[in-house]
């Protein structure tokens, strides 16, 4: 990728959770580049640490986690070595983040039409009462509410959980940032509002060249809206590429495995290809490859080193023994 | 005395539901379940005063009638607040229909008596989303188990631990299992004990309620998996609630689509996904993301499934229809036969 056009750019990035009985990396090492405009799925499974590694980025992590390792670069800036109120300075602003439950965003006392004058005027002090309403009108407008005007004036409660979820993606997209942080925005809504909201983000973010990271355990919704896709296992990330490559042509044993056991790859009625065993907990892994108690291309090389990246024109992937001669 | 053997096994032309002289295991008809809030305050006060106001009442199921034939998996389709839960809800047993009956081999289950009612109550068993919030945290899974063995006096009690030991094995798991709490266990894992809890009573029917939708990828295909082995085994019934229509492609033989309270379309599964007539499945199958599309346009139909404390007139979809015409907004189409042993109700198809 062009220097310029690259927005984020994540270079080892490691966040650990301290316990009683050591540290335990939650993110081991993860390197991620973002252009400006693109659309990134991370796709992972619970506790592959795909919405840390999101928190990691924003420096949302609380105690007991911390990052502890590695270079957020976001525009030329080095996200880690900003203070925090450097960071609120972006956070809302340039970047913003979508989470998976809205009423996580939105505060239940105050109506969204002053929760969403607090994202601009934070950022826009300048900004007058009626400019600040009129724009708080044209994003409620922007991600499909009805009668916007009215509905600034209504409590969280009183919207329907598809439209909350649009009441955040429009606060995200207030200050028109250069990248969005989604994290499973749609996983709780129907597959009716979750099109809906596909079908905003994706017009949102081409009509304003924003990038965005979608972060999803659903490889359909991935193969449908990004452009990119890094796919996690255990803190790392395994196998990145373009989505056409990837899903068409997975390199990594896990990749191809999640590929198979999703139903309507098989005939309908036949058994499932499934991977057997479950991932590793985060005081469970072992030396190695992570992956190797479940993959059936394992070796005795897997189990004495962790696979390195190897990197093959744009793409990357971590295995010992990769599917090659499959994708060529 | 113990176990009830099984002696039904999956048989084609049964299952397709065509001519098959047993009656259906279970018969739906009218059902209608209908949720009203207590009055509050105010409203008693108005009506002490004489001027009493109508209860909010949401129509949760709206007069569905529906066969499961022996042996058959229907899978049962809809968003959420369309009333699947609640008509499995029914189907099993666990909460009574305001009209309407549940008809368990040809009989009123509402009549049921005595050893009629336990061969009922044990043979629909309900397999539920979330098992961490159907396990009791403080039991050991063997205790799980074998409450229900007890409870009913099927086993004599030397027998019980091995009963629950096949169970575990059953379902995939180590005996060694039964020693845990649920807390103890992962979520793949907690599906399988809720399953085998269900196994113990040697059921006929599974009342599945979105039983893979809260795990991941990789784990889901492993329980799809043993419910299609369960079937193969067994025999087993299934009415399979989903709002996943991947995985009901899969698993289903026939597919009923419901949107506020009511079945709007019912056809054996490759008619749906090939050939669906109701412009709501329609949507929900274009809708449904797919890992071999690229970079689609997302054209969604609008606006959300409406309240059921106020559906709106006529056919309940119509505000949402593509379609629509003057007749969908003043007649409530009736669901009728459009092809063989394919029903829709869309005034579309009605003339």
């Amino acid at each position: 990728m062009d220097r310029s056009s690259v927005l984020l750019d994540v270079r080892g990035l490691q966040t650990a959770f301290h316990t009683e009985a050591g540290a335990w990396l939650a993110v081991d090492g993860v390197d991620l580049t973002v252009g400006r405009g693109e659309i990134l799925g991370l796709v992972g499974e619970s506790g592959s640490g795909k919405s840390v590694t999101g928190f990691s980025l924003l420096g949302l992590i609380d105690p007991p986690g911390e990052v502890v390792g590695g270079s957020v670069l976001f525009d030329g800036m080095d996200l880690r070595g900003l203070d925090e109120a450097r960071l609120r300075t972006l956070r809302g602003n340039r970047i913003a983040m979508i989470f998976q439950d809205p009423l996580m965003t939105l505060n239940p006392v105050l109506k969204v039409g002053e929760q969403m004058a607090e994202a601009i005027y934070t950022h826009d002090p300048a900004a007058g009462r009626a400019e600040i309403r009129e724009r708080c009108v044209r994003a409620l407008a922007q991600v499909g509410i009805p009668s916007p005007q009215s509905r600034l004036d209504n409590y969280p409660h009183e919207f329907s959980g598809g439209m909350r979820q649009r009441v955040a993606i429009a606060i995200a997209m207030l200050n028109n940032p250069d990248l969005i942080i989604a994290d499973e925005p749609t996983t709780a809504l129907d597959v009716t509002i979750q099109a809906q909201i596909l079908f905003e983000m994706q017009k949102l973010c081409a009509e304003q060249n924003t990038a965005l990271i979608w972060i999803t355990h659903d490889l359909g919704v991935i193969a449908e809206l990004a452009d990119k896709v890094a796919v996690m296992y255990a803190g790392r990330i395994v196998e990145y590429g373009s989505v056409e490559e990837v899903l068409s042509h997975p390199i990594h044993p896990y990749t191809k495995g999640l590929l198979d056991s999703m139903p309507g790859q098989a005939a309908a009625g036949s058994r499932l290809s499934q991977i057997d065993g479950m991932a590793p907990t985060l005081t469970g892994r072992e030396t190695g490859c992570p992956f190797r108690p479940r993959c059936p291309r394992r070796a005795d090389a897997c189990g004495r080193l962790a696979p390195d990246i190897t990197q093959r024109g744009e793409r990357q992937f971590r295995c010992h023994f990769p599917l090659l001669e499959e994708a060529a | 005395m113990s176990a009830r053997p099984h002696t039904e096994t999956p048989d084609a032309g049964q299952r397709s539901g065509a001519a098959s002289a047993a009656p259906a295991v279970i018969t739906l008809k009218g059902l209608t379940k209908h949720f009203s809030s207590k009055p509050d305050l105010a409203q008693r006060l108005l009506s002490l005063a004489g001027r009493p106001a109508a209860p909010a009442t949401v129509h949760a199921v709206n007069g569905v009638d529906l066969d499961i034939e022996r042996g058959e998996v229907l899978g049962l389709v809809g968003e959420s607040g369309c009333g699947k839960s609640t008509l499995g809800r029914m189907v099993a047993g666990l909460i009574k229909p305001t009209r309407g009956n549940v008809l368990f081999n040809g009989q009123d289950t509402a009549g049921l008596r005595g050893s009629q009612l336990r061969d009922y109550t044990l043979g629909v068993q309900m397999i539920f989303q979330d098992p961490q919030a159907s396990l009791n945290p403080k039991q050991k899974v063997q205790q799980i188990l074998a409450e229900a063995l007890r409870v009913h006096q099927l086993a004599p009690r030397a027998q019980i631990s091995s009963r629950v030991e096949h169970a575990l094995r059953e379902v995939g798991l180590d005996p060694e299992y039964g020693k845990r709490l649920p807390h103890q266990i992962s979520g793949g894992q907690r599906q399988r004990i809720g399953i085998a809890r269900a196994l113990m009573v040697q059921p006929r029917f599974l009342v599945c309620d979105e039983p893979v939708a809260a795990l991941d990828v990789s784990i889901q295909a492993q329980v799809i998996n043993l419910f299609m082995d369960l079937r193969d085994r067994h025999g087993f019934t299934y009415l399979f609630i989903s709002h996943d229509l991947g995985v009901v492609r899969h698993i289903s033989d026939r597919v009923a689509i419901m949107y506020l309270g009511k079945v709007v379309e019912i056809a054996p599964t490759r008619q749906i996904y090939e050939h669906a007539a109701h412009p709501y499945t329609q949507a929900l199958l274009a809708e449904m993301p797919h890992v071999q599309r690229r970079k689609r346009a997302f054209i969604p139909i609008k606006g959300e499934i409406p309240s059921p404390l106020a559906p709106p007139p006529g056919c309940t979809f119509h505000p949402r229809c593509p379609h629509a015409m003057d007749i969908c907004r003043r007649q409530t189409p009736e669901l009728r036969r459009i092809a063989p042993g394919h029903e829709a109700a869309c005034h579309l198809h009605q003339s």
